[in-house]
């Protein structure tokens, strides 16, 4: 039977162990594919393979059972080299309905494994699913291998001891499935269970009736006399640096960011935030950490928290907001004010698709024209993008420091894909980041006396921080033009030319103040050069490196500050004969890099909601070198 | 829960009226019942012992948002309909700075009524002055939101049919727990100011002000003074309701449960039945903000002060429940959860 799994376990007998597989659970909404797939990515970590993961989940809290659109997936990659996607076709999939085969069988590897409970498989499910006849009978999977058995009925048998209800012993069914999921990578169950012990301690019964449920999905994979596909797999753990770990999702990552940044700058943070998905997390997670100086604030609108934010930078603090595109949208005009008065400011952005409401749930980079140019006026500001989970954390310390260090609003811009996805991390070690403390004015620095002169620039452009409360310090600020030095009303036509050009300068110098534009992957001249900004990073580095494995003469540019581009990305770019930029829009950044370098760069777009493949890519770059 | 307001201590920093002046040429029109508003809280800035350096006014857009800039103290301008969100996040952040809002019936109760219903919701303690001519001055003359029917403006040449809001009333069920109402020139209005900064929490100031350009006189039928003694009703706290120099009162009508106008005999207001104001009563306030002008005089000075616990107190107090005993050791935050080592290739879970 020539399938990838069998191939991998008899190839491991024979030493050859496969390097990396994908599992995609999928059920429905309420099924926990998403608690499954999380316990299942702890277990990988501590297992020692490196791993991405990617939810795919339905924008519907409780999506109408077994239909398709309320399916809910959850995908991890994972084994012993370095892994930088979610990966592309899964090599297995556990569907819990039809609606969840349905919906995801089109992207199994052919010859990959199928598992199905047909429990679900009934005549209604079938109906929803869209089915006519069932396809684990009709000959319709005949290109995968397919595992059909009654989880439903397996799970009931195995909580009957605890007494439960038919509803709530069914919703076992994802440990039971998780259990058969350790049991095939031979991973240790101890976790788990620490873990169910800890999540049901209020309900014992629940907690043994699930740890019973997750242990016989687990001995069903060893002891059940199964055919074929379902055998044991091995992957050794992938070298890493030596280290404390943990995972952590772009959410979490961001939220410590800030965190982080505001303990360097030496300030309490204040987070204003109105709830928006797939941007919610960040204020939810900010919301626990008040011990680290951090107010929260739930606004009553985006225009409100983005306000709040920089009021609270006015009186002295790290003032930050967080969004969606829609919500950044309504907070351009305030934005606008923050770079008027030249406030610092963070603005979190987790993109998702758009336009409008657009897909909520799904992942997209087409924010990035709103970022750079989105607001009324000359209004410049920094922009930086996360490429990965781990990164979202040193891109978030670094929009602090920009922030305070240059006087300035910076958007963060990560997705949603970024946001939900799990990464390992090596937890990093605070006293590595060096401090960046702010100052703020406390004397006049009028040096004829006088009264303070609070847009008095300094040598880099930068306004002095004046926090209300400081005596003899008074001033006025406002959104309207300034005179130079005073900041009084002042909109004769020399004084706005100096100050548009001041605001552009003082942003334009920032080029300089981060580091210079590498390599991520590859040289600094040749053929052709991929360039890639926030989470494309992963599918683009893979597909680079399969291509130079192959001979082909390509590198990876990765792009973290979006805005001011850095000083040597157009000398470095023109050092190579072509350029490529996949992005998950319709060409934003490769329009920047046109219009700022009068170079040449091809697009590869993609707006389907979900994240580039590796594949996707590497066809790219083997066209443009063809 | 901690009390971390400080008290609105009068007599604690000497300054005049002076002090308070800024160094920029005031810009609004000759005439502009804004001037003596401004003058009148110049005055009162001195009364309350205020601080410059520690006194912030905070304002969005439209004539009356130009404010800040004549006051010298802290001061921002900010973007239309906004000031009560930056007011939150500025007293949220430094909660012993006192905060001024300058807003008018525009951006308070149109672009910015959103956040005018939950700033008072929250009572943040706060002063807000909405200046109310009834119109829109700065982009030249529309009807505004509390502009009566009829109105005639460029956008509505025919008249305006939308009915007016009325920002008292609206405040009121927002939750404001202090309302009072002036009008520019009155010399009442130093008193109803320094009632409102005398209130904890968010005290909301109605101050009818006279548009000279666009809404000339609008307030005439009750500001002027031949008319003042019979269509101006100042109230004080227990004190009855008597207007006209004490021969008319306000008296309930129990049958109907409505407002009534009295006449009173030698000075007799009891035996007319005429109330006596009580600041606390939320249903005689609910009663006074829809107090209709014409068959009634214009009821003026603080509608309504009943303080509860102010919004910083009660989010600060969280915050430092929260930190209680606590140390913020960033190196445990980031290694929290389920974490495991590497050393060489093989993962620990600990």
């Amino acid at each position: 039977m020539a399938t990838i799994l069998a191939d991998q376990a008899s190839s491991q007998q024979d030493g050859h162990v496969p390097e990396t597989v994908v599992v995609r659970f999928a059920g429905d909404s309420g099924d926990g594919m998403q608690l499954t797939g999380g316990q299942f990515t702890l277990s990988t970590a501590l297992a020692g393979n490196d791993l991405a993961t990617f939810p795919d989940f339905p924008a519907e809290i409780r999506a109408p059972q077994g239909t398709l659109f309320g399916v809910s997936a959850f995908q991890i990659n994972f084994g012993s080299t370095s892994i930088e996607t979610a990966g592309d076709a899964p090599d297995v999939l556990v569907a819990m309905n039809p609606a969840a085969l349905k919906t995801n069988v089109q992207a199994l590897k052919p010859g990959g494994l199928i598992i199905a409970d047909t429990g679900e498989f009934t005549k209604r499910n079938l109906e929803k699913a869209k089915y006519e006849v069932s396809p684990l009978d009709d000959g319709s999977l005949a290109k995968w291998d397919l595992l059909a058995f009654d989880i439903s009925a397996l799970t009931l048998e195995s909580v009957k001891p605890f007494g439960l209800g038919n509803k709530e012993a069914l919703r076992c069914k994802n440990m039971w499935t998780l259990g058969l999921a350790l049991w095939m990578f031979d991973r240790d169950r101890e976790p788990i269970i620490l873990w169910l012990k800890d999540k049901f301690r209020k309900n014992p019964v629940l907690a043994d009736a699930n740890i019973a449920a997750l242990n016989a999905g687990h001995a069903y994979g060893e002891t059940a006399e199964l055919a074929g596909p379902l055998k044991k797999l091995h992957l050794d753990p992938v070298p890493t640096p030596e280290g404390l770990y943990r995972t952590v999702t772009g959410a979490e990552a961001v939220s410590l960011g800030l965190v982080a940044g505001a303990q360097l700058a030496e300030l309490p943070m204040f987070f204003g935030g109105y709830p928006i998905t797939p941007a919610s997390a960040i204020l939810h997670n900010l919301a626990k950490l008040k011990e680290f100086g951090v107010t929260t604030f739930q606004a009553e609108d985006e225009i409100a928290a983005i306000c709040s934010a920089i009021g609270a930078s006015y009186a002295g603090q790290l003032g930050v907001t967080s969004s969606s595109g829609p919500g950044i949208a309504l907070k351009g005009e305030a934005m606008g004010l923050a770079i008027m008065t030249e406030l610092p400011l963070v603005i979190v952005n987790s993109q998702r698709g758009g336009p409008s409401t657009g897909l909520p749930t799904k992942t997209e980079q087409s924010d990035l024209y709103q970022a750079v140019y989105g607001r009324n006026g000359d209004a410049p500001l920094p922009v930086i993008a996360a490429r990965s989970p781990a990164d979202a954390f040193d891109c978030a310390i670094e929009a602090c420091r920009i922030a305070v260090q240059f006087m300035t609003p910076v958007i963060l811009l990560t997705d949603g894909y970024i946001g939900n996805a799990a990464e390992p991390w090596k937890v990093p070690d605070p006293a590595s980041y060096a401090p960046f403390p702010v100052r703020f004015l406390a004397e006049n620095n009028n040096p004829e006396g006088g009264k303070v002169l609070p847009f008095k620039r300094d040598e880099r452009g930068v306004r002095p921080w004046i926090k209300p409360g400081t005596a003899g310090l008074m001033h006025r600020i406002g959104g309207i033009e300034k005179a130079i030095d005073t900041g009084d009303l002042d909109y004769s036509p020399a004084v706005h030319q100096t100050q548009t050009d001041a605001r552009k300068a003082k942003i334009d110098r920032i080029a300089h103040a981060v580091p210079a534009q590498d390599v991520a992957l590859g040289t600094e001249t040749g053929k052709l050069a991929v360039v890639g900004w926030g989470s494309t990073y992963g599918p683009i580095t893979q597909a680079v490196r399969r291509a130079r494995a192959r001979g082909l003469d390509v590198s990876h540019v990765h792009v973290r500050h979006v805005w001011p581009l850095p000083a040597n990305l157009g000398d470095l770019l023109k050092g190579y004969d072509k350029v490529l930029v996949p992005e998950m829009n319709t060409g934003q950044f490769k329009t920047v890099l046109r219009d700022q370098y009068l170079i040449d760069a091809k697009p590869l777009n993609k707006t389907s909601g979900q994240p580039f493949t590796i594949a996707e890519i590497e066809a790219a770059i083997e066209a443009m070198l063809a | 829960m901690n009390d971390m307001t400080p008290p609105n201590t009068i007599g604690a920093v000497k300054t005049t009226l002076k002090d308070w002046e800024s160094d920029q040429e005031v810009r609004w029109c000759p005439g502009c019942g804004d001037y003596a508003i401004l003058k009148a809280v110049q005055r009162t800035l001195p009364e309350l012992g205020s601080d410059p350096a520690n006194t912030v006014f905070v304002s969005g857009i439209g004539c009356s948002s130009r404010f800040p800039y004549y006051i010298e103290s802290y001061g921002f301008h900010t973007i239309h309909g906004r000031a009560p969100a930056f007011a939150t996040g500025i007293k949220l952040a430094n909660p012993e700075l006192d905060v001024w809002l300058v807003t008018g019936d525009g951006d308070g109760m149109s672009i910015g009524g959103n956040h005018t219903m939950h700033v008072l919701r929250r009572n943040l303690n706060c002063q807000i002055m909405l200046f109310n001519n009834e119109i829109y001055g700065l982009t030249k003359g529309q009807y505004s939101p509390t502009s009566r029917v009829g109105t005639s403006s460029p956008t509505t040449p025919m008249g305006s049919v939308d009915r007016p809001a009325l920002p008292c009333a609206f405040a009121l069920g927002s939750g404001a727990r202090f309302i009072a109402r002036a009008y520019d020139t009155s010399k009442q209005l130093v008193d109803v100011l320094k009632a409102a900064h005398a209130h904890q929490g968010a005290a909301f100031i109605e101050i009818f002000q006279n548009c000279i350009v666009y809404n000339k006189d609008r307030f005439a039928d009750f500001t002027e003074k031949a008319v003042a003694d019979t269509h101006q009703l100042w109230l004080k706290d227990g004190e009855p309701m008597l207007f006209q120099k004490g021969a008319k009162g306000i008296t309930l009508d129990t049958g109907s449960l409505t407002l009534k106008v009295v006449d009173v005999v030698d000075g007799d207001w009891r035996a007319a039945g005429v109330i006596v104001h009580n600041v606390r009563n939320k249903a005689i306030a609910n009663m006074l903000v829809e107090m209709p002008f014409g068959p009634f005089p214009m009821a003026l000075g603080v509608l309504f002060d009943d303080p509860r616990p102010t919004y910083e107190d009660a989010v600060l107090g969280q915050d430092a429940k929260a930190r209680e005993g606590k140390v913020a050791d960033l190196g445990k935050l980031l290694a929290k959860g389920q974490t495991w080592t590497v050393s060489g290739t093989a993962a620990d879970p600990i």
